[in-house]
């Protein structure tokens, strides 16, 4: 397999597994994806697919067009686990395309919730060279199809919580200890209040033990993407702060050392685990690598694992339909394998 | 029914979930309910915020809009506040007057500052090239550069005269 853009860890890396940008835009001409016919869908998809194969660039040449409708359900859900789609686009692939590269690190949806979804996924905290890759391509599609756009509005969105830049930047966060800390809601508060948003990933809000987070930015409108991108960073390396401080203070007890060794007994031993037991004990013994409790073994394997150990992806990367029990058998081995 | 948590309250929450492939379905009450998330669960996800939209762009809705439908996809103001999806670019155009109080809320802020499309007029590539130029400036002024301060500063000046050439 190809190497992804998930399977090395980046700055920051102990707390930032990634940044993501993410811009809307639409055509004039054609009404939102809501309301438009099939037909419209699949000469909207080609203009957009045309326009990158004419513009010479070389970032261009990289994408493979992909019609949503052709996928399994477990490829499409694939793509979601990877965070390259949003479930919604996985679930009504009818009319939907998307464009992909090689590494996985630039996405682009076609009618999705807006005509035009770009977005650009990178290791660590790295949410300015995340925009650039994204800002070349607006401009790149933008000199061929000219974007929707109001003077005072800005991209014009079908969802007006997206209008002015269209951009969310977003980083995914390992926070375990403020998490044990039990800040987390406090701090979700706090950021609210300056325009953050801060929620649960990898099962959101259904499991607390994971302790991945999306911290991401709210408004769009009136304020620049270099004011939004450099709010969501200086925030960010805030919160890196805290939790550093957090993690050596719990890790100085010997039963958080206990623990984190427990779950990496069961990660190297169990023969059967499943997503959500996976995914807590790793979180775990990232906690521990990150720490130098544990060591021997990469940020880098645990942050791929992480990815790969979801149903689908796994299921895909196996090539055949599997059973819930075989699947379990399977991550359990493939964990073994990888922490060895 | 009885929370299936708990096992004393009322539920009132039917909670359908499917998470990393493996379906769950639950009973829960208010509490136990915002106790697993799901209250701030259905505060982010698109649909419900959707709705809240609607009903947020239905409050003291203009009379002369229910007839008015825009030209392009032929959306009315109606179907835009019921379903809290706009129809087309051009309804932001049409339904500008009905559409800012619920911008203004959403956002605090009713002018977009920030890149602008290859199409717009000079105006806005020009006042898009001070902002950037003043943002510059601070970091310059920040870093102690004060040559290049003084350029930008002149740069600032010469671009707000409307000379064009100033590059």
């Amino acid at each position: 397999m190809p190497n992804k853009w998930y399977d090395k860890n980046g700055e920051q890396g102990d707390v930032v597994i990634s940044s993501r940008i993410r811009l809307a835009r639409n055509l004039n001409g054609y009404p939102f994806p809501h309301l438009m016919s099939l037909q419209q869908k699949n000469e909207l998809a080609n203009k957009v697919k045309d326009a990158l194969d004419n513009s010479n660039s070389y970032i261009a040449s990289t994408f493979k067009f992909i019609n949503m409708a052709q996928l399994s359900a477990t490829e499409a859900n694939s793509l979601v686990e990877r965070h390259l789609v949003s479930p919604a686009f996985a679930g009504d692939r009818s009319g939907r395309y998307l464009l992909l590269t090689e590494d996985e690190s630039i996405s682009i949806m076609l009618n999705e919730e807006d005509h035009i979804r770009i977005q650009v996924l990178s290791d660590g905290l790295s949410l300015k060279q995340a925009y650039d890759v994204a800002d070349k391509i607006d401009t790149l599609l933008d000199n061929a199809l000219g974007f929707a756009f109001h003077e005072k509005l800005g991209y014009l969105t079908q969802c007006p919580t997206n209008l002015g830049t269209g951009l969310r930047a977003s980083v995914m966060l390992h926070l375990p200890a403020l998490q044990s800390g039990g800040v987390i809601n406090r701090l979700e508060d706090n950021l609210s209040k300056i325009g953050l948003t801060l929620r649960g990933t990898f099962g959101e809000g259904t499991d607390a033990q994971v302790g991945m987070y999306q911290l991401s930015n709210q408004v769009t409108l009136g304020l620049s993407e270099e004011t939004a991108i450099e709010n969501l960073q200086s925030v960010t390396m805030q919160i890196i702060g805290n939790e550093r401080d957090a993690r050596n203070e719990i890790c100085k007890r010997l039963d958080t050392q206990d623990y984190i060794m427990r779950c990496l007994g069961k990660l190297k031993y169990a023969l059967l685990m499943s997503t959500k037991e996976a995914q807590s004990l790793l979180s775990a013994v990232r906690l521990g690598v990150a720490q130098g409790i544990v060591n021997g073994i990469s940020l880098d394997t645990l942050n791929s694992l992480l990815v790969e150990l979801q149903p689908n992806t796994l299921t895909l990367n196996e090539g055949k339909e599997l059973s819930p029990q075989d699947r379990d058998k399977l991550r359990a081995e493939l964990i073994k394998e990888q922490l060895k | 029914m009885i929370c299936e948590l708990c096992g004393k309250n009322q539920a009132t929450t039917h909670v359908k979930s499917m998470v990393n492939g493996e379906y769950t379905e639950m009973w829960l009450c208010p509490h136990c309910a915002k106790e697993k998330g799901f209250g701030s669960l259905f505060a982010h996800t698109a649909t419900d915020f959707s709705s809240f939209l609607g009903s947020f762009f239905g409050d003291g809705l203009p009379s002369r809009t229910s007839a008015t439908r825009c030209k392009s996809c032929g959306s009315s103001f109606a179907d835009i506040a019921r379903s809290g999806k706009v129809g087309c670019a051009d309804c932001y155009t049409n339904f500008y007057d009905e559409l800012l109080p619920s911008i203004q809320k959403i956002h605090g802020n009713i002018q977009h500052t920030g890149k602008v499309v290859a199409g717009a007029g000079a105006d806005l590539k020009l006042s898009r090239e001070i902002e950037k130029t003043r943002q510059e400036l601070a970091q310059a002024v920040k870093e102690q550069n004060f040559e290049l301060a003084a350029k930008l500063r002149d740069k600032i000046n010469d671009l707000e005269a409307g000379d064009n050439n100033a590059k």
